[in-house]
């Protein structure tokens, strides 16, 4: 497999008969099985059913099915649902669930013929930056095993940047597949919200929360964006857009662009100590390429991570009622009453930061704080907005660093509750 | 943190981060949290409160709460049965049934 680097490389080996799915299937299990120990990004692996996913797609293709991605290996970040596979969003809450239904993303890449191989390590609930949250362990960053890998989509960019997978899902509220791509050296995209279905994604910050791919560099992004994307009448708040040009890459690819591009470089991101000179590297080739820079402002930068905390706190604190017990999920040995069963089961099965969270949304949604915190974010939020809407009235896109530094040491600032 | 440029209604609200009560919080919540955990959590959340309370320099006056990046309306659809789940298929993952009903400790003596 050595040669077989990205998506698109298989995806033509298998094109050319150059090797089949199954063949294929079976060299990332066993690269899984040999590498993953030094990792732990992975969770579960799904072996038996991805080799019969495997046969099918080579029987497909037999019968002159084209499509090009049928047949490829990938795996899901255990967010997504998995029909009859353990799912447990990195939470002794979930450690017991088996889905009883797909998610939508998942449902699309089956249908497109792609094969998972298991599902990925993550932050419990996705509440986390370094993926040190997880009930099933941390993950280590494949260029340092002393460090981590990001979070909270940590197990999906683990596994690309050490070749287990050439792609995998990840999901992002406030910056869970940017930040671990980043910090893993390969590339994430978190798609405009609307874009990807969340139904059967397991819910962190609902008015937040996007699925995106995660791989080894952009066309490959595009491929999966391509098959993942699309309006979902699943979920209310799916956006209707025109999806032609989504269809458009899966066999053409990324279109060429007609004109260079103003790209804006806005202030406040500068301002911290970022490491120059990789964004000058960067700049440097993008002007080679024809694209010119401008220098932008958005003000209410640094009100955006209190919002953020704010927002996504209180809608986890909603969203994470519904682990009681009763249905699904963690329970407590020896319920002495509803209410015991409740709180022990909870306190049981959820891990220290995604209680602080669900304290602090409980705090910032209660009686006489509701104003101060929960709307007096989303008024902010429109700010934020308006200064983005503003930035791109100049400039087409934005450059910024994802990340202040470069992956941090696994351990140090798990105590600190605000440190990253 | 400076609070002059707040004019608006916020200003009645009570001095946030000042003696949390992390019991009170952890009954709503349903969490079962002992003393040793209850000191730990409400060092915690201070710290959480200090850093979200920097929004409250925003000037946010005739600013409209924005309560989801779409902005829209809520799509609605036709009032029909769509799906019919099997209730067996989802008592699957429930730690004590009976027949159709999912099983808790005794609430009515």
């Amino acid at each position: 497999m050595t040669e077989l680097h990205s998506l698109r490389d298989m995806s033509l080996a298998l094109a050319q008969g150059k090797v089949s799915s199954v063949e294929l299937t079976q060299e990332h299990l066993v690269r899984v099985k040999t590498l993953d120990a030094s990792l732990n990004s992975f969770i579960t692996l799904t072996e038996d059913e991805a080799l019969a996913h495997a046969a099918a797609a080579d029987g497909l293709r037999a019968k002159g099915d084209s499509r090009p991605t049928l047949g490829l290996p990938m795996a899901h970040k255990d967010i997504f649902c998995t029909n009859g596979v353990l799912t447990t969003a990195g939470s002794k809450m979930l450690s017991n669930f088996v889905a009883p239904y797909d998610a939508t993303v998942v449902s699309k890449f089956a249908d497109a013929g792609m094969v998972s191989i298991g599902k990925t390590n993550m932050d419990e609930f996705a509440m986390g930056s370094s993926n040190e949250t997880s009930y099933f362990g941390a993950v280590a960053n494949p260029w340092d095993v002393t460090r981590v890998p990001g979070g909270s989509s940590g197990g999906s960019a683990a596994a690309v940047a050490a070749g287990l997978v050439a792609g995998a899902t990840g999901t992002d509220t406030g910056g869970s597949i940017r930040q671990p791509a980043a910090l893993c050296g390969i590339t994430g995209l978190k798609p405009t919200y609307g874009r990807v279905s969340r139904f059967g994604m397991i819910a962190f910050a609902s008015s937040l929360d996007q699925a995106g791919p995660m791989t080894r560099d952009a066309e490959d992004a595009a491929l999966m964006l391509s098959v993942m994307a699309g309006f979902d009448a699943k979920d209310s708040t799916s956006a209707n857009r025109d999806d032609a040009w989504l269809n458009a890459i899966i066999h053409g690819g990324i279109a060429d662009l007609d004109r260079p591009l103003v790209i804006g470089l806005p202030d406040q991101y500068y301002e911290n100590g970022s490491n120059q000179a990789s964004i000058d590297l960067a700049r440097q080739e993008l002007e080679q390429l024809g694209h010119s820079f401008k220098r932008v402002s958005l003000p209410h930068t640094d009100a955006a991570i209190p919002v953020y905390y704010v927002l996504a706190s209180a809608e986890a604190s909603t969203n994470l009622s519904r682990y009681d017990g009763v249905r699904f999920g963690h329970r407590c040995d020896n319920p002495t009453s509803l209410q015991d069963l409740y709180e022990r089961s909870r306190e049981e099965g959820f891990g220290a930061e995604v209680k602080r969270r669900i304290l602090t949304g409980t705090y910032t949604l209660s009686v006489g704080y509701f104003d101060a915190y929960y709307l007096k974010a989303q008024k902010i939020r429109r700010l934020i907005a308006q200064d983005f809407d503003t930035a791109f009235a100049e400039v087409d896109l934005l450059l910024t660093p994802t990340s202040p530094t470069p992956a941090f040491k696994q351990g140090p600032l798990n105590d600190d509750p605000v440190a990253m | 943190m400076s609070q002059t440029t707040e004019t608006s209604a916020d200003e009645s609200a009570p001095t946030p981060g000042t003696g949390i009560d992390v019991t009170h919080l952890s009954a709503l919540a349903r969490l079962a949290i002992d003393a040793k955990t209850a000191s730990a959590a409400a060092a915690d959340l201070e710290s959480i409160v200090n850093l979200i309370d920097a929004m409250r320099s925003v000037n946010t006056d005739g600013v409209e709460p924005l309560s989801h990046p779409l902005d829209g309306v809520a799509r609605l659809r036709a009032d029909q049965v769509t799906e019919n789940p099997d209730p067996k298929h989802f008592q699957r993952n429930a730690p004590a049934t009976s027949d159709a009903y999912y099983l808790v400790p005794r609430v009515v003596e």
